[in-house]
């Protein structure tokens, strides 16, 4: 068991929230130094995992996951620890991992009670990896719910602002997802097989292939609504912005970067490539709404004064954007909502780690009352315009060649309605500009608000360090996107095979 | 060709830009100008060499049987979407883009060292040259791109650039929102290309410039004669991707960024709001002509859209005092004047003249507008005004400036043997071939040209003095500033002579230009008539101007404050979409979804509430609960047994 690299992405979470009950709560520099060691370790892991898998893929291994293993756990239910890694695994490994770094450098000075802090980030970390590799559904979800758990504590206590009221509402909606999410799943192991050989197994149930039409449409909106609440899609999507304004900001970043993640991953990994036929036929329902949330998210960003409030709705017009690609089921739009992932992902993180820079010097987030930041911090000024560069698709930065392959993908489908949202979806790109420059143009630009302010100091270099990883891994996606496409092409072929199947 | 060269062409400036960028910081301002300008040059000189080679080498991959050929220098993957849609990263050399080489390395090194003199005690010294070099790698890459995908990034890229430039002030809060409106009219417009690329690309299955341009008849049958609301699907892609060089180009009703992005440095102006950026949409309908050719329809629009354009821009660069603007309003009349000469090419009408005279007009427009404004930079340097009203008589303290900008004024007014005169014929040409309505509407144009460019000029330099010189007394620019005006009026004196038909036409064939002496002096009589009416008018001080503007003040208030125009546009954004919809949705969002989904909340907890009180404890109550309990069991038992 422990000869298999992917379990030690949960193995290490657990090591970091063991050596972080050793220190002291007093002791700053031990916890700093467990968080910095494990976090560059899940970082190192995740790129080696990375690499490693390239190389099996160079090699000519094609089989659908790799570095598979499967433990039983619970034997009445036929419950496994499964794991197994295709190439979208791999990317949302690598993503979690860098945001998990930058997210401690980002939370260097957290106060009060730092060690409960840590602690509960390590259990949130745990969940989301426990989540990505797994592919024995009962094991995912309760990954899930450990990576949901966390937060709720996380913004009630370090939170700002209506900390406890929003720590409700966020669990108490990301709840209700899951108690749909769980009917789904159930509904799926229930018909997952013949008689006797149930399984909660991706892989054998997408080979079984047995649940049939009339209950495939039913699991398939509880499943979609199930996550869906989890990527911000309309109209469950209205936990985010009060969630994200009083979160923290390493959890705002962790939040925003991976955990909306989940809510894609599994709408694409479950309720598509496990019920490919009642996808094709009731695609267009969230169409509809992933197509009115990028729309309505980008309008509503507008209006916002409230920083995180603005990177909030902007957070429901690209996740939205997430869907909206997933849903149109073919392999370059696919294609672009991992891009999509690991862009919005790295770029959101990049904004609330800014934000809560900002926030930290200004104690304030309304951009009404700050203007000519750039004069002041420079280096935090630079990195804000370049986190919205990214954000309105920016060639060069990951943005632009996620919403591109979205918007090719989707413009295969020839007919009236795709069409008509599709380019809706691409609007976007306008009003993105909209609320990215007016951001820009009243905080960092104009003459300063504040007299107060000119006496900021600009980013430490813990601060640099953090913002300096994203932006480059932003860079990289942007300027070199092409071998995130090689990574990801084949592990769209067995789930393109089984919605083309599920047509006919 | 060695694929050294061309990749050095793209390389150096964006490494400059990394290295000012983020070394700038720690760099003395000479060190980080000495670099900038460097890298430029020796841009410059590879890039000529480039053309040099393509032109004259006369290698078989350059020109074969006496016709100028395409060739790809490089073309690499950057992303494949599909196995056919691949965006490729690469070097495209033919005629136009091998003269646009010239002209933007040029004009840059021009600006580059212009800057030095003109920028010097402005903070910010090095971003600034980061920015110039930032914008001269995203225009190089625009003109060599191989596929129209690569051009639409470095497009983007071009834009984010000029956005730095414009708003390179950026504490006064009036260059802010000039470069956010320049960015946000340009986005809008670029959807439209980007849409126009999305459908383009779903008929023909490729983004290459080659394959779409070399049989055009081929894609034209890949549609399969779809239809969208009356018109080809090919005419509806092309009308999107001109959309986009509307943008670009400030085409009516896309033109109002471009007078507002005045308010970046004047340098910055010269180069990309004269010169290189705002022709790209010009470049972009050149560069797919061919494809154009088959959908008439596209050229017609085209050519109206231009033709109303420049009658508009010509009019309101006749009732504005700012120097700057006047030069903005003409630019954007003499684009229009390129479009509609692109849009009136047809190959049997003087084997595509139309498209020769358009490239250039282009080419020499470059070079007489660059000076034009960089005079204009060094009258703002001088006086510390863009107001022609804080200047006057400035002809004998600036002799550099004066005879530099006499040149420019003539160059553009189309005066033989300045290079201006020679472009402009050949367009007019083109035009009178196709119908003699666009020749004549088109040569009135050319009529106001020469009048406003007068009128500024005598405003400016004749006049009467401004009392304010005894005080601070004007002077010419140092060296840095005046040698490129030097340079460039030369190079406007002689540019007309250059047999530019034999390098560059719409199929690569020779084509020997030739006056046509009807339009030349036509168009000679015209602008002379323009030029003498701005004499007598603006040439010493008289109340003639304040009589006609009091003869007609509601044209000229009309006039002078653009037709309206921005105020249309600030009621539809800010009261329409920002007051109206951003703020009811969001109003909607708040009281309307999330008051639903607290609902749900308060609901649960008013139930509990409700229903607590029967967890009393009292046995008895419970006792009861279980009698009625075991009694409705019993019924319904009774029921189901029956």
């Amino acid at each position: 068991m422990f000869g298999n690299i992917l379990i030690w992405f949960v193995i290490l979470s657990i090591v970091m929230m063991a050596g972080l009950g050793i220190c002291r709560n007093s002791s700053m520099n031990a916890i700093r130094a467990v968080m910095t060691v494990c976090s560059s370790a899940l970082l190192a892991l995740a790129v080696w995992l990375c690499v490693w898998f390239l190389d099996l893929r160079a090699a000519g291994d094609t089989s659908e996951m790799l570095f598979t293993g499967s433990w039983m756990w619970y034997e009445p239910l036929n419950i496994h620890l499964a794991v197994g890694v295709d190439g979208i695994s791999v990317l949302m490994l690598l993503l979690s991992a860098i945001i998990v770094f930058a997210g401690t450098f980002a939370s260097w000075k957290i106060n009060p009670l730092p060690k409960n802090f840590f602690l509960w980030f390590a259990l949130l970390s745990t969940g989301v990896f426990g989540f990505f590799i797994s592919i024995d559904i009962f094991t995912m979800f309760m990954f899930y719910e450990v990576a949901l758990i966390p937060m709720y504590l996380l913004i009630g206590v370090w939170g700002t602002g209506r900390k406890e009221y929003s720590a409700m509402k966020l669990t108490l909606m990301l709840m209700g997802g899951s108690a749909f999410l769980m009917l789904g799943l159930l509904g799926i192991y229930w018909h997952s097989g013949p008689d006797g050989q149930l399984t909660w197994n991706i892989l054998e149930i997408s080979k079984n292939a047995s649940i049939d039409p009339s209950w495939q449409r039913l699991l398939f909106c509880l499943t979609f609504v199930g996550f869906g609440v989890l990527g911000a899609m309309f109209p469950f999507h209205t936990w985010s912005p009060d969630g994200h304004a009083c979160a923290p900001t390493a959890v705002s970043m962790l939040h925003a970067g991976v955990l909306m993640k989940l809510g894609g991953y599994g709408c694409f990994r479950i309720a598509i490539y496990l019920l490919p036929q009642a996808a094709n036929e009731l695609a267009w329902i969230f169409i509809i709404l992933t197509g009115i949330s990028i729309v309505y998210g980008a309008f509503s960003a507008c209006v916002q004064t409230d920083l995180k409030y603005i990177n909030a709705y902007s957070s429901v017009s690209h996740c939205g954007m997430v869907l909206f690609a997933i849903l149109m089921l073919t392999q370059t739009a696919m294609t672009g909502a991992i891009l999509q992932m690991l862009s919005h992902g790295l770029m959101t993180a990049l904004f609330f780690a800014l934000i809560g820079m900002i926030y930290g010097r200004t104690h304030t987030r309304d951009i009404r009352q700050m203007g000519g930041l750039m004069k002041i911090m420079p280096y935090l000024g630079v990195c804000y315009m370049i986190a919205g560069f990214a954000s309105l698709g920016l060639p060069g930065l990951s943005g632009f060649v996620a919403e591109m392959t979205i918007f090719v993908g989707s413009f295969e489908h020839a007919d009236m309605f795709h069409r008509c949202f599709v380019i809706a979806a691409t609007c976007s790109i306008v009003i993105t500009a909209v609320y990215i420059l007016r951001v820009v143009g009243k905080l960092l630009l104009g003459p300063v608000q504040d007299d107060h302010h000119l006496s900021l100091t600009d980013a430490t270099w813990f601060e640099r360090f953090s913002t300096v990883t994203l932006i480059l891994a932003i860079a990289g996606i942007g300027c070199f996107p092409n071998w995130i496409n090689e990574t990801i092409q084949h592990s769209f072929v067995p789930i393109i095979q089984s919605i083309t199947q599920a047509a006919i | 060709m060695d694929i050294t060269l061309p990749i050095l062409i793209l390389a150096i400036p964006i490494t400059m830009f990394l290295i000012l960028g983020i070394g700038g910081v720690k760099m003395s301002r000479k060190m980080a100008g000495v670099l900038g300008i460097l890298g430029m040059g020796t841009t410059m000189t590879l890039a000529y060499t480039v053309a040099f080679t393509y032109f004259f080498s006369g290698d078989p991959a350059f020109i074969l049987d006496g016709v100028r050929q395409q060739f790809q220098v490089f073309d690499a993957t950057w992303l494949a979407f599909t196995e056919k849609l691949v965006v490729n990263i690469g070097f495209l050399i033919d005629p136009i883009s091998a003269m646009m080489l010239v002209v933007i390395t040029t004009i840059s090194f021009m600006v580059h060292l212009y800057s030095w003199g003109y920028m010097e005690h402005e903070p910010g010294f090095q971003r600034y040259y980061a920015f110039l070099s930032l914008f001269s790698f995203s225009m190089l890459g625009l003109v060599v791109a191989t596929n129209i995908f690569q051009m639409y990034i470095f497009w983007e890229l071009v834009g984010v650039s000029s956005y730095l430039l414009i708003g390179f002030f950026y504490k006064l809060p009036s260059a802010v929102s000039a470069s956010k409106k320049a960015f946000i009219v340009t986005r809008f417009a670029d959807l439209g290309f980007l849409i126009g690329i999305l459908v383009l690309s779903y008929y023909t299955d490729t983004f290459n410039f080659q394959a779409l341009t070399s049989d055009p008849s081929a894609v034209l049958s890949t549609t399969g004669g779809a239809t969208f609301m009356g018109a080809s699907v090919l005419t509806w892609a092309l009308v999107l991707i001109y959309v986009g060089g509307m943008g670009k180009s400030a085409m009516m009703p896309l033109h109002i960024w471009l007078p507002d992005a005045m308010e970046g440095p004047t340098p910055v102006s010269a180069l990309i709001h004269a010169a290189t950026m705002v022709v790209a949409g010009v470049y972009l309908v050149a560069r797919m002509f061919p494809l154009y050719l088959v959908e008439e329809g596209a050229l017609t629009f085209i050519t109206c859209v231009g033709a109303i354009t420049a009658f508009y821009a010509a009019v309101v660069a006749c009732c504005q005092i700012d120097i700057k603007r006047i030069l903005a309003f003409s630019t954007i009349s003499q684009i229009a004047f390129m479009m509609v000469a692109l849009g009136v090419a047809r190959p049997d009408l003087h084997e595509g003249m139309g498209y020769m005279a358009s490239m250039f007009h282009l080419f020499t427009h470059a070079m007489f507008k660059a000076l034009l404004f960089l005079g204009a930079g060094a009258l703002i340097h001088a006086v510390h005004s863009n107001n022609y009203t804080e200047m006057g008589g400035l002809r004998k303290y600036m002799p550099i400036t004066h005879w530099t900008f006499l040149i420019g004024c003539l160059a553009i007014a189309g005066i033989w043997p300045f290079s201006g005169f020679f472009s402009k014929d050949e367009m007019l040409a083109a035009m009178f071939a196709n119908d003699w309505l666009w020749g004549a509407w088109m040569t009135m144009v050319a009529g106001l040209t020469a009048f406003y460019m007068f009128r500024m000029y005598f405003m400016v330099f004749w006049w009467e003095e401004n009392p304010h010189y005894k005080e601070h007394k004007p002077h010419d620019a140092p060296w840095q500033m005046s040698l490129p005006l030097i340079v460039l009026a030369a190079v406007s004196c002689v540019a007309g002579f250059i047999p530019f038909g034999e390098f560059v036409t719409w199929n690569g064939e020779p084509y020997h230009i030739h006056i046509e002496l009807q339009v030349a002096v036509t168009s000679l009589i015209v602008a002379a008539c323009g030029i003498a009416l701005a004499a007598w008018l603006y040439m010493k001080k008289n109340n003639k101007p304040a009589a006609m503007k009091n003869a007609m003040p509601v044209l000229w208030q009309a006039a002078n404050r653009r037709f309206y125009w921005d105020e249309i546009y600030m009621f539809i954004t800010h009261t329409i979409i920002f007051n109206i919809i951003c703020k009811s949705i969001a109003w909607f969002d708040r009281h309307v979804i999330d008051a639903t989904m607290d609902s749900f909340a308060k609901i649960s907890q008013k139930t509990s509430v409700a229903i607590k009180g029967m967890q009393s404890g009292n046995i008895q109550v419970y006792v009861l609960w279980y009698f009625f309990g075991a009694v409705i069991l019993a019924a319904i038992t009774w029921i189901c047994l029956l």
